[in-house]
């Protein structure tokens, strides 16, 4: 019997810019969990995960999602995943409609199935009345929601989102985490980095801690407790007694 | 803070706003100033050769005129004011659009009537500098050949600044009015596009249809222009004779041109405020038709060339500069039709414009698809490989040229199928080399800064342009001189390979 694989697994990840970025990072992320990356501004989390979605080629080490090689095989590894970055990066000329039927010709998904999908997706986003306008006059939380739709539309197995909530309001912030949940509960692994700790505490199956390009902690919130005492009451204590560590090592 | 002591500060920060546009123009995004001026003088000392083989035969002109030159000089100072009004409205455009400060002086404790007031000036005055910068060089040839009484152009052409500037105001801000801030944007571009070019290939249509030739002095010179022409006492002549040395017509001129612009100012400054608002996004969302859309099939690569062909299709300015290539056809395309029954030498000047025409718009258009990805992300997180995303998107820019140029070519054929022939080879090498020169020299931007693609790499815009010039100049010497065709060929194609082994896709 073939063994279950991981949804990610990162191997002696290193990437070098002025400075060492990231350095010999090891991931494993089980599928159909809900993984919260955290760390302090310039900690490699946004690297790490550019990376891990190809798109930027690291110096050393390996990237499996589902078991293939990301490097040895990129388009395969990329038909099983979606990258949301906090800049949502969409057309300003094409409507939101033509974005995901963009999206979805680009994934080559059967177009019957992306359309009904889409349709559900921005009205789940609260969308659906801007549909046939073009991108152009949106704030940037409908952009961002825009850009998350794109990256759902395809059904990926294996879901990246840097930052995803900077910028939107409660409600749509609401919307999204409801969506994210959605996905994690029918099977879809999702990988986030995130600045806001009460959003890894309540929704991340297991957080990873990230500090000058290595994960100094992982587990489950009280994992994470158990690892390192319990005199911390909440993420965001037991955060900062994490940097202050690594920082003083 | 005083009134004019706001005044005088929001004068410095428009100053310094049109200085940088000029340095980022000139000197690119480092935005040297010691590279901007070495560039400018050089350009300026450049510019005197072609401005003396143009203008040098005009610097003994000299009071009392006959009909046929005061009809040329005028002729070609209404071209200049065309092309003024064109760089006018373009930049009044762009002051309500890319400007990001409209919110700041909006919500400033200042009297908005005088801030803009200052904007409409200094609008006016970059078009003006810019005018008599680029006259400089046609200027100074006519003064050191023909006497010092020919500076009294560079008053002419500061009322023709001043004068197209204020024009250009009332236009777009009518068009606001008209059609609203939307569709404002396209439409200027477009006018402005048509007025650079429509003088210029209106002489041309008429010339092609009265005497069969491009040139343009063959219509201004002839007996029925002069007949049809006023008398030369009148007032219309008076930017002629201002431009030869008449002080009280150059007074007259400068005078009337300043109190278009004060009427301009006085009339519009508070309308001004009323149209930033409605621009600054409370226009209202651009709607697509709101039909019940169905999803397409097919491949990866034939969404990625939907998304591109739908980006064009949308994109105003590459609508208004289609257009202007297309206007500067309709003369060639017009040569061809009156050519037809004969076998006049004329139809040959046809395969140049059109090459030269289809490298241009090649380049533009590569630009656009290959360089201004505006989710860059997206497309390299896609299950596609990166050569196939690449092969795709010039395989648009190869289309949309198909396309544009088809039809011209399959005209041609009927008149001569050798010529069409000819010419085909010299669309499809033009779009091809500019297309290559933009890969090579691709950067990462966003299409919106498509205006300012030229300053990201100087050197892949003078080697598009001149690889252009290069295979037109091939093109119709293969079909007049073809032992020069090998010639010039070998030459555009060592230029390209040089390109290439500087380009940083060799590295």
């Amino acid at each position: 019997m073939r063994p279950i694989e991981p949804a990610l697994r990162v191997r002696g990840l290193t990437k070098r810019f002025e400075r060492l970025a990231v350095d010999a990072l090891d991931l494993t992320i089980r599928e159909g969990e809900f993984y919260a990356l955290v760390g302090p501004n310039g900690a490699g989390k946004t690297t790490t995960l550019r990376m891990v979605a190809g798109l930027s080629r690291p110096d050393t080490g390996s990237v499996a999602v589902f078991g293939i090689d990301a490097r040895i095989n990129p388009v395969a590894a990329k038909q099983l995943m979606a990258w949301v970055s906090d800049e949502p990066m969409i057309y300003d000329k094409l409507t939101p409609l033509e974005y995901l039927e963009f999206v979805a010709g680009l994934w080559g998904i059967d177009p019957a199935a992306s359309q009904a999908r889409a349709h559900h997706l921005l009205a789940s986003l609260g969308l659906d009345s801007h549909v046939d306008e073009r991108c152009e006059g949106f704030s940037k939380g409908m952009r961002q929601k825009v850009a998350l739709a794109g990256a759902l539309v395809h059904e990926p197995r294996l879901i990246i989102l840097d930052e995803p909530l900077t910028g939107l309001d409660a409600v749509s912030a609401r919307n999204v985490k409801g969506l994210l949940g959605e996905r994690v509960r029918a099977g879809c692994t999702v990988i986030m980095t995130t600045h806001i700790l009460e959003v890894a505490e309540r929704l991340a199956d297991r957080i990873g801690v990230i500090a000058a390009g290595r994960l100094v902690a992982e587990g489950t919130l009280s994992e994470l407790h158990q690892q390192n005492g319990q005199n911390h009451k909440s993420l965001e204590d037991l955060f900062i007694a994490l940097i202050e560590t690594e920082a003083a090592a | 803070m005083s009134e004019a002591a706001h005044l005088t500060w929001f004068v410095r920060h428009e100053w310094r706003l049109a200085w940088r546009e000029w340095l980022a123009m000139l000197a690119g995004r480092s935005g040297r100033k010691r590279t901007a001026v070495i560039g400018l003088l050089a350009f300026a000392a450049i510019m005197h050769v072609p401005a003396y083989a143009v203008i040098g035969r005009f610097a003994e002109l000299k009071a009392p005129l006959d009909k046929s030159s005061l009809i040329v000089i005028t002729a070609i100072l209404l071209l200049a004011w065309a092309l003024m009004l064109s760089q006018a409205i373009e930049a009044v455009t762009r002051v309500f659009y890319a400007r990001a400060d409209l919110d700041l002086i909006m919500s400033s404790p200042v009297k908005l009537s005088n801030v803009f007031s200052v904007r409409i000036a200094a609008i006016a005055l970059s078009v003006t500098v810019m005018a008599l910068l680029l006259s400089t060089p046609f200027v100074d040839v006519l003064a050191i050949c023909g006497g010092i009484r020919w500076l009294a152009a560079f008053g002419v052409v500061t009322a023709i600044g001043l004068s197209a500037a204020a024009v250009a105001i009332a236009v777009t801000l009518g068009l606001f009015r008209l059609i609203g801030p939307r569709r404002t944007r396209l439409v200027a571009q477009i006018v402005a596009a048509i007025i650079g070019a429509g003088f210029v290939i209106a002489l041309q249509i008429a010339a092609i249809l009265s005497y069969g030739t491009l040139s343009r002095f063959a219509v201004l010179t002839s007996g029925a222009a002069v007949g049809l022409a006023p008398d030369i006492q009148s007032i219309l002549w008076w930017p002629a004779y201002a431009a030869l040395g008449d002080g009280k017509a150059l007074l007259s001129l400068l005078a009337l041109s300043l109190i278009l612009l004060g009427a301009v100012m006085a009339m519009f400054s508070n309308g001004f405020a009323d149209t930033a608002v409605s621009v600054s996004g409370h226009a209202g969302p651009a709607r697509q038709g709101a039909r019940a859309r169905v999803f397409r099939g097919g491949s990866r690569p034939q969404a990625l060339r939907w998304k591109e062909f739908l980006l064009l299709r949308r994109d105003p300015w590459l609508v208004s500069q289609t257009l202007m290539q297309l206007l500067y056809l309709v003369p060639p395309a017009l040569l061809l039709w009156r050519s037809f029954a004969d076998s006049s030498i004329a139809i040959t000047l046809i395969t140049p414009v059109v090459v030269m025409a289809a490298g241009q718009l090649a380049g533009g258009l590569a630009w656009l698809t290959i360089s201004g990805e505006d989710a860059p992300d997206l497309v390299a997180t896609a299950p596609l490989s990166p050569s196939r995303i690449l092969r795709a998107k010039i395989e648009v820019v190869l289309i949309a040229i198909g396309v544009l140029f088809t039809p011209l070519v399959l005209a041609l054929a009927f008149a001569s199928p050798l010529q069409a022939a000819v010419t085909a080879a010299g669309i499809l090498i033009a779009a091809g080399s500019a297309t290559a020169i933009q890969l090579w020299f691709r950067v990462q931007a966003r299409r919106s800064q498509f205006r300012r693609r030229q300053t990201s790499s100087r050197l892949a815009t003078f080697a598009e342009a001149f690889a252009s010039i290069g295979w037109a100049a091939t093109a119709v010497l293969a079909l007049m001189l073809p032992i020069a065709a090998v010639i010039t060929g070998l030459l555009t194609a060592a230029l390209i390979a040089a390109t290439w082994k500087i380009s940083p896709a060799r590295e």
